[in-house]
Order: C-alpha cells, then structure tokens, then sequence
C-alpha cells in the first residue's frame, strides 16, 4: 500500500513537473520552426531587396516594407481608438459604475472579446466600410481607418481588463486620504487613483497594441489588401494591408520550400519578435512596480 | 472666490463623470448593437435545412452541416489536448513550482504565449504539424494547433482558481495524512473546479472562433460531406464565413448571416455557461 503510494505520487509529480514546462517548450518551438523556415530568406533574397518598397512577389519584388507601415498605421489607429476608451471603461466600471451596472458591464466587455475575429471582419465589410464610403465620401470603404476602428473595439477588452485590474488593486486608503482632503471624486480619480495604477494601466496599454498588431482575419477583410506604403496621414483613407493579412492570404496559395514560402515565414519572424518584445516589456513594467511596492513596503 | 472654485471643480467632476459614462456607453453599445444585428439579419436563414445539410449550388445553397460538425470537431480536439496539459501545468505552478528563475521563464513564456498573433500559430501548425510531422492539413494538425495557442488561457485562468483556495485547506488535509497529490487531489482540485471550468470554456470559446490558426492547418474551403477520421481535413463555421464572404461572388447575403448568426450562437452559448458556473459558484462558495 505505501509503496504504490508512493510509486503513484512519484509518477504524478514528474508528468505535473514536465507539465509545468511545456509552455518554455512551446515557446522554443514556435520560434524555432519559424527560423527554419523563415531564415533561408535571408540568403535567397538580399537584404536592400527585402527592405524595399515594393511587394510584388510573383515578379519577385520581395519589399516588406509597405506591410511593416500597414500594419503600423492600422495599430496607431487603433491604439488611438482603445486606449481612450478602454481607460474609460475601466474608470467607469471601477470607480463610478453602482453595482449593479458593473455586472452587466463586465460579461458585455468580455463578450466583446469573445467575438470571433471573422464575425467583426465580416460586419465591417458589409456595413461600416459602405458607411465610410459614403460618409467620407471615399473610392472605397476598405481602408485603414476601418481596419483601424474594427482593430480598435478588438484591442478594448484587453485594456479594459487589465487596466480595471489595475485600478481594483490601489488600497481603498489613498481614495480616502484624498477625498479626507476634501478632493471630490474626480480629483481623486484623476490625481491619485490613475496615477497610483499607473504601471497597470500602461501595461494594459502595452498588451492592447500587442493584440492589435497581430489581428488577422478581421484586417484582412477590410483593408482592402493594397500593399502599399502608408506613411502619411492621408493613408487612413486609403487600402493598406498588413503583415498578418498577408501571411493569412497567401500562405495557402505557395508552393512549400519556395523563396516565396520563405519570406512568408520571415515575416511570421518579424511578427514573433514584435510580440515578444511587447509582452516582455509589458510583464517587466508590471514586475519592476511590484519590486517598488515591494520596497515601499519593506 | 472661494464658492466659486468649488462650484468650479464640482461642476468640472460632473462633466468629467459625463465624459467617461459616455465613453463607457460608446465601448458597450456597439457589442449589443452587433448581436442584435446579427440576430436580426441571420434569423431568417435558420432552419432545419441550413442546420442539417450539405451546402450546395457552390455554397450558395443548402445548409452549413459540415461546417457545424467541424468546429465541433475542432472544438472538442483542441480539448482533448490543452485541457489535462492546462490543467497540470496551472497544478505545477500554483502547488509545486519554487519562486525562483525557471518559474519566472516558464511565466515568461506563458505571457509570450498569450500574446503571440494568431496567424502565426498557423504558420508553426504548418511548420510542425502539417509538414515535419506529416499530419497533413487535417483535424488533428488543426487541434494541435489551437490547443498551443488556448494553452496560455487555461493555465492563468486555473492557476488563478487553484491559489484561490485557502492554504488552511492544505495545512489541515496534510495534517491528516494526506500526501501533496492526495490534497490535490481530493481538497484542491474540487475547490477549485467552478473557476478552472471557466477558464477552459472561456479558452475553447476562443479557440472555436479562431480562423488564423486553421487556414493552412486544417480548413477545408469546401467538403460536400463530414470528415470522417482525424486525418481528414474539416470545414469550420469561422472559416466557412470569411469564405462566403470574400471568395464566392453572388453569394445571397442570407446565408453570410446566418451563418453568422450560427457561429455567434456557439460563441455566445459558450460564453453564458463560463458565466452562469462563474456566477453560481461565487454565490455558494463558503470561503
């Protein structure tokens, strides 16, 4: 009895150990196969030829550019829309919402992240983009700015989230000391609340723009996939297509092992370091103000 | 002067309290706006038929069986996989990992995990699954695949609920006897259960609505029957409605939305049960 015992628990804790690696070694595969296939690139297709301005692969016109400036402008854009109102949202439903709106606001925000990618995609080009069309008055509703706006409501949920997180955590005593003070609410909110959750709500900031860079589907069906430099303001209006989108439309259509297979995957590279180095830095502002806290403390 | 400025900064609160009502109001209102819409417009399109049959006429008639069956397909694969490997995962880290560098790397990875775009889990599914493994574009390459990328929201949703049970929970089943798997085992793990179910229902809602991750791993444009070994590749509702809505012309407008409307039921039913488990448990919980 004791020995099977023991024999058990031995064999649990090992496969509960190696579980508890596995996400180390996922990460080190992700980025391993992405190499393999993505860095022959880097011999096939010299680098000025890479960085250039023009995609055009059939001609082999390899330029990643238009879609490194794609998928930026999309991001700002959208950044522009969530950060605003996901920082909003959280102060609304943290520190002014009564009780009962909080729990119906709550379910609704993390509905809106539940909505599958392809559904929002699918309503932006049937409704927003002839809306903007016609609105602005444009040649076309598949633009950046609607890839922008869809991006936007994607990215919400993730700073709302967080930065609602971030906002619960201040102690109850610094709201009030400010309001002991004789600070209204708002003053409150705004100059002792926000500030004191103020690594939290970047850090949701940070993972916001993570998500946005590397939406897909929903970019995909409303940027009209003009691959194009977008460098100016003017390129809102304009079709732009991104990074993901150009994996996702056209992976299916290459022939594996081709130069054209490769750069798709080098592109897939520069997306996984992009993500990485945003969430890295998002995780190490959320550790650097706990050592702070920490130290306050201490 | 004095009444001046606190009428000043009062009514100052009230319109900043205005500001961000109405933000909150903008954020919130599109989303049942959407559903609305969606049911509105898709409701029509529903019903037996386009439920239970094969598309036809090139998709632009008929029903989206397969499409249902292969996300469920899909769904209950991605499961099979990332539920037991979340779950132990989230176990070692709340009950057995030290603070030290390696648990501070795995959380690392788990973060980087959460945040890697979806489009490229497609391309590591291809690169792994499909091609150096030889799965082909199939089912299992496709679970595979949302399995990795549903990980990361499994793990921090369970290991949140296991390290919300009470430590004195531990100490008294260890004071009985107990070894550390057997507290676990039986006082942890069934603690815990309501907030893990969330996590996993929340994780696979996701993972049912992805289309990224399954275009080159697993997604069929179009399969006039249901796949009938975890070999075979599947079509998949998310996948069956960027279909429809960018690469048939002519397609009635009808079908898009109810399919829609399909995919957004499987999404939304998911979510309310994460919900109702979430809600029943904080009302009966005794600590």
């Amino acid at each position: 009895m004791e020995k099977t015992l023991n024999w058990r628990e031995f064999v649990i804790t090992r496969l509960v150990r190696a579980s508890g690696y596995s996400a180390i070694v996922f990460v080190a595969l992700i980025f391993f196969f992405l190499l393999r296939e993505g860095l022959p690139t880097l011999v096939e297709v010299p680098l000025s030829s890479l960085f250039s301005l023009r995609w055009y692969p059939i001609e082999n016109y390899f330029g990643i550019l238009p879609l490194i400036t794609g998928s930026i402008i999309v991001t700002v854009g959208a950044t522009l829309i969530a950060v605003p109102f996901g920082i909003g949202t959280a102060i609304y439903i943290s520190e002014i919402a009564p009780r009962w709106m909080r729990e119906i606001l709550k379910p609704l925000v993390e509905l809106l992240g539940g909505l599958p990618s392809v559904v929002l995609g699918f309503l932006g080009m049937l409704v927003l983009s002839p809306f903007l069309r016609v609105f602005l008055n444009l040649p076309t509703g598949l633009t950046a700015l609607a890839g922008s706006i869809l991006l936007g409501g994607i990215a919400v949920p993730t700073v709302v989230s967080i930065a609602e997180d971030a906002l619960d955590t201040v102690p109850r005593a610094y709201r009030e000391g400010a309001w002991a003070l004789g600070a209204t609410n708002w003053q409150t909110i705004w100059r002792v609340t926000l500030p004191a959750a103020k690594s939290g709500v970047l850090t949701a900031v940070m993972l916001g723009v993570g998500r946005a860079i590397g939406e897909t589907m929903t970019v995909m069906m409303v940027t009209g996939n003009a691959p194009v430099m977008a460098i100016t303001l003017g390129s809102f209006f304009s079709p732009v297509r991104t990074m993901t989108a150009t994996i996702a439309a056209e992976m299916g259509e290459v022939a594996n092992g081709s130069v054209y297979y490769h750069t798709l995957f080098f592109i897939g590279i520069v997306l996984f370091v992009i993500s990485l180095a945003v969430n890295i830095a998002a995780s190490s502002v959320v550790f650097r103000a706990k050592r702070r806290a920490e130290r306050v403390l201490s | 002067m004095k009444s001046a400025f606190t009428l000043n900064r009062h009514l100052v609160q009230r319109f900043g309290f205005s500001l961000i009502t109405l933000m909150a109001v903008v954020t919130v209102a599109p989303i049942v706006v959407v559903v609305i819409y969606i049911l509105l417009q898709g409701g029509p399109a529903i019903s037996w038929e386009f439920l239970l049959s094969i598309p036809r006429d090139g998709m632009r008639a008929g029903g989206i069986l397969p499409a249902i069956v292969g996300t469920f397909y899909l769904t209950v694969g991605t499961a099979v996989f990332s539920v037991p490997l979340g779950i132990a995962s989230a176990i070692y880290l709340s009950e057995y990992a030290a603070d030290n560098a390696l648990t501070r790397m795995i959380r690392i990875a788990i973060i980087n995990l959460s945040g890697i775009p979806s489009v490229v889990y497609g391309l590591f599914g291809l690169g792994l699954f499909v091609l150096f493994l030889k799965f082909g574009t199939s089912i299992l390459s496709a679970s595979l695949t949302l399995s990795i990328m549903t990980l990361p929201v499994i793990i921090s949703t369970a290991e949140e609920a296991l390290r919300a049970v009470p430590q004195s929970f531990r100490t008294v089943s260890v004071s009985l006897g107990g070894t550390r798997w057997q507290t676990i085992q039986r006082i942890v793990l069934p603690q815990a259960l309501p907030g893990i179910l969330t996590g996993v229902i929340l994780g696979l809602e996701r993972a049912a609505g992805e289309t990224a991750p399954i275009l080159f791993t697993g997604a069929a444009f179009f399969l006039p029957r249901l796949p009938n070994s975890p070999l075979d590749a599947t079509m998949a509702l998310p996948y069956h409605l960027f279909v429809i809505s960018t690469q048939v012309p002519d397609m009635p407008v009808k079908i898009q939305y109810g399919t829609a409307l399909v995919l957004l039921a499987f999404v939304l039913t998911m979510n309310l049960i994460a919900t109702v488990i979430r809600s029943r448990a904080r009302a009966r919980r005794q600590w």
